[in-house]
């Protein structure tokens, strides 16, 4: 059935409310079944061999010594996963990744794994495997990476999207360009230019639940898995494609998950455990350890970015340029590229040019996290804005919203913007109670702003009305911040009955269609389109019923407030007919009552936030607290506030973390020295204020309720806004993230 | 490897186990007794996700070996509510949208509650310190604070 789902603006009455998720009571009683809390019938315990070099030739594995001991029943190496790719450059990054095959590109790359009948013997079999390795010359760093006598990872690699095309391997996978204009012109009609060069670290994802599955193959070609992820059917299919396997026959089921922000989107030993069990014919449980969760998962890119801004006396930004290298791993990625189209979203620019630089490096294989690629950019561009502000003598937030990007204008990255939310959040932050409250001693404030894409894609759902008349709503999109009490209510609304009475839950990859993942800040956005489709379509089902009942042509019903109503004259003694009544007689009329939906989620709406950030910073230490902490974000509409805020706080934090203390901290050796929550810091409860949050609804037109994307834009800001207060607060331009308590003395210092 | 029989009471029962000498009782409470509420998110006694009581004090169960539980009393987050009670931390909890994937949150529920046994009237900032253990990715602590105060004043009698 045909669905428009452009925007209607109509009273709403489940939508907007704050009811209990539907997943807490089992969340709060320890009931809430995540990746590590399922077992099978003889089932297996696995554990994986990892590489101590950064790069290393593997010359020669041996495991016949680890396959002899008593209780281990499979032993598998990258020969077990024989290469079927078929020349897909991206999914065989993928298997190399799950298992190293001719080198060792990072510490703690896998080289081996084994199944055993308990830890003990799966721990003494690894000690067993003989793994003779050439140790090759490594490089950690982005920029040492770019050099000249750099130490090339992959021979194979000629840097696209340069011309004429380099004659020589190097690490720079490609260039990619943006923009628009002429910047060199722009540049010439500036009064002040502000030109640096600023760098992140890697950080990770942090999720607290480490990656975790059970897989089973069977004899008969079958296969499940029970797994921790956000994409239930990506996993599926990636799994499948690399082990050879029919998808529908692979049953795969995402457990409750314990964050994910990007990290939970991308396969990493799961084909693992299933060349284990294919191996051992016996169900494998794999849980990693944290330690390699931070060695062979996630991170996300180190940076390097050179910003140049002009802009006239008056605060006319008239040209814009950035050059963005990103590490993407040991693997080509297009990380840069995602940078490099984020990183002047915010602002109406007439000139404009960014270029993405993707470089390899013996690191883990990027993964996403949470706007992958946005936080760095914006807090090269968003320091530079303010030092612009400075130096032309405006007010920072007054020069943004001068500056700002509207309906209408073009983007730096293409396209034309519709109804946006960057100028409102800049107003609300000009008009909110932070920026005019005093501040003390050693204590500064900063602003940013942060812009997100956000993603729709393939989408379905399935909506059961029951002989009780409730609802059961099937999606495929994994919950991972409250969306089945947004998807609940979102029914709700859309039947006109009580949120009580609707049952949300996520559903396997045997019992719904295709979903694509919860990426992109589209759990709530998408399946909300298909959920509102499915209830129509479930309401169309009923109103053929209720005419069935009556007696009546199904033209003279009309559906309202949760009831079907007869209209017209010779109708008016029949009492409308509700949910429950109809659902009743579902079996005399025609069987069970469903609705479906199936389609692309187009028309995401792209998201805006400002954030505002006070500081105070210890001259003695360089130890920086923050102190206050706003987000002004749009969601074009808030479907549960509560949940929306919690997005907008914890997106928040994470950027916090970032900006003060996260890194991966690597050794001369290349190995990684802080792969432990002790020593990869991040924010505790003590060391944040509360987050204030401010809403914004700018509806998006292409969805029926207005709602964009929550999820991700939060981040973006952080970085810069935590800078920038920083460099309010001792006088120095701070432009190396994390800005921890030894960068802050050493820029002190070099003040002096 | 020989293993140890062990006698304890965990949420008030009797219960008896064999572990291995190197077992955690974070192991013993997941592995052996199901009790999978307690959950592991770095077995350093970094992350707080496997608080539990043990004679009365908030541990990290990663930390404490099965055998050491011999003769002593263990309360896990299986043993908060009673019944279909939710002690009023559990409550708040989901009113305040204190958690959003969860994982932390029965971590969070006992150390919470061993806060409110022994000072039922806490300032942010000691809420902030004593929780200071237990991570949470997700939320940003805000709404985490806000339900162990709104279920303090509940506990304390304290009109809404």
């Amino acid at each position: 059935m045909s669905f428009d789902a452009s925007y209607n603006e109509k009273e709403l009455n489940a939508v907007g409310t704050r009811p209990v998720r539907p997943d807490g009571v089992d969340k709060v009683t320890g009931r809430a079944r995540y990746g590590a809390d399922y077992n099978m019938p003889g089932q297996l315990v696995a554990r994986v061999l990892r590489s101590p070099h950064a790069h290393a030739r593997i010359l020669r594995i041996d495991t016949s010594q680890a396959e002899a001991l008593k209780g281990v029943k499979a032993v598998v190496t990258a020969a077990d996963l024989p290469d079927l790719t078929d020349g897909d450059a991206s999914l065989f990054a993928i298997l190399d990744n799950c298992m190293a095959r001719t080198k060792a590109l990072y510490d703690g790359h896998a080289v081996a794994a084994v199944a055993a009948i308990d830890v003990h013997v799966a721990r003494k079999a690894l000690k067993l495997i003989e793994v003779d390795y050439e140790v090759l010359p490594h490089v950690v760093d982005v920029d040492l990476a770019m050099a000249p006598d750099a130490p090339v990872l992959d021979e194979t690699i000629i840097t696209k999207g340069v011309t004429p095309a380099p004659d020589a391997p190097s690490n720079v996978f490609a260039h990619s360009e943006f923009g628009h204009g002429d910047v060199a012109a722009g540049f010439a009609k500036a009064d002040e230019i502000v030109e640096r060069t600023f760098k992140t670290e890697q950080t990770h994802q942090g999720y607290i639940e480490p990656h975790a599955c059970v897989a089973s193959c069977n004899s008969d070609g079958s296969a499940e898995m029970w797994v921790c992820t956000q994409g239930p059917f990506v996993y599926r299919q990636v799994c499948a494609d690399l082990l050879g396997l029919e998808v529908s026959k692979l049953k795969v089921t995402s457990s409750e998950i314990g964050g994910g922000f990007g990290g939970k989107t991308h396969v990493w030993a799961e084909p693992v455990a299933l060349a284990l069990s294919r191996k051992a014919g016996r169900p494998v449980k794999l849980v990693m350890s944290r330690n390699e969760v931070f060695r062979a998962s996630g991170p996300t890119s180190a940076t390097s970015i050179d910003v140049k801004i002009g802009a006239t006396k008056d605060g006319t930004i008239t040209a814009a340029e950035a050059t963005l290298r990103y590490t993407s791993g040991p693997y080509p990625d297009t990380w840069a590229e995602t940078g490099a189209m984020t990183a002047f979203a915010c602002y109406d620019l007439e000139n404009v040019k960014t270029v993405g630089i993707e470089v390899l490096v013996n690191r883990p294989k990027v993964a996403a996290y949470r706007a992958p690629s946005a936080p760095m950019a914006a807090f090269a561009v968003e320091s530079a804005i303010d030092s612009l502000a400075h130096k032309i003598g405006i007010d920072a937030v007054d020069f943004r919203i001068k500056n700002a990007a509207r309906e209408g204008t073009r983007s730096s990255y293409g396209p034309v913007y519709g109804p946006i939310g960057i100028g409102p959040t800049l107003e609300a932050a000009k008009a909110h109670a932070h920026m005019s409250a005093p501040l003390g001693k050693n204590q500064g404030r900063g602003m940013a702003c942060g812009f997100w894409f956000n993603f729709g894609g393939q989408t379905c759902t399935d909506l059961n009305i029951s002989a009780d008349g409730t609802v059961t709503l099937s999606v495929g999109t994994v919950d991972v911040g409250g969306s089945r009490a947004s998807l609940s209510m979102i029914a709700a609304e859309e039947l006109g009955i009580a949120y009580e009475d609707v049952k949300a839950g996520v559903a396997d990859t045997a019992s719904l269609g295709y979903n694509d993942m919860t990426d992109g800040s589209r759990g709530t956005f998408s399946s909300s389109m298909a959920t509102i489709s499915a209830a129509r379509n479930a309401i169309a089902v009923m109103k053929q019923r209720a005419a069935l009942m009556w007696d009546i042509p199904v033209e003279d019903i009309e559906w309202k407030d949760g009831q079907a109503h007869a209209v017209g004259a010779s109708h008016d003694n029949l009492a409308p007919l509700s949910v429950k009544d109809i659902a009743a007689k579902a079996g005399n009329t025609g069987g069970p009552i469903a609705g479906h939906s199936e389609l692309v989620a187009d028309g995401a709406g792209v998201s805006f936030g400002t954030h505002i950030c006070d500081v105070e910073v210890d001259p003695e230490t360089g130890a920086t607290r923050v102190i206050r902490y706003t987000v002004i974000q749009d969601a074009g509409k808030a479907v549960h506030p509560a949940y929306v805020e919690g997005q907008y706080q914890g997106g928040a934090a994470q950027g916090i973390g970032w900006a003060l203390n996260e890194e991966y901290i690597y050794g001369e050796d290349g190995r990684l020295q802080n792969a432990g929550f002790l020593d990869y810091r991040i924010p505790v409860c003590s060391d944040l204020p509360m987050i204030d949050t401010q809403i914004l609804e700018i509806p998006n037109p292409n969805h029926p309720y207005g709602v964009r994307g929550v999820g991700e834009t939060s981040i973006v800001p952080p970085l810069a806004a935590v800078a920038n207060a920083v460099s309010d607060a001792v006088g120095v331009r701070m432009t190396h993230v994390p800005i921890s308590p030894p960068r802050i003395l050493a820029a002190l210092k070099a003040q002096r | 490897m020989t293993t140890i029989a062990v006698s304890t009471t965990i949420n008030g029962d009797d219960v008896e186990y064999l572990c291995h000498a190197d077992e955690s009782l974070l192991d013993v409470l997941r592995n052996r007794l199901g009790l999978m509420g307690s959950k592991e998110g770095c077995g350093t006694g970094d992350c707080g996700a496997c608080s539990t009581m043990l004679d009365g004090r908030i541990v990290c169960s990663c930390l404490v070996l099965g055998a050491e539980a011999e003769g002593r009393e263990i309360e896990t987050i299986e043993g908060m509510a009673h019944g279909h009670d939710l002690h009023p931390l559990q409550t708040k909890f989901l009113e305040h949208a204190a958690l959003q994937c969860g994982i932390c949150t029965p971590g969070f529920l006992m150390a919470a509650k061993a806060l409110l046994d022994v000072n039922p009237d806490p300032t942010e900032e000691e809420i902030r310190f004593w929780l200071a253990g237990n991570l949470c990715r997700c939320t940003g602590y805000d709404k985490i604070v806000r339900a162990v105060q709104d279920a303090a004043a509940e506990m304390r009698g304290d009109a809404a």
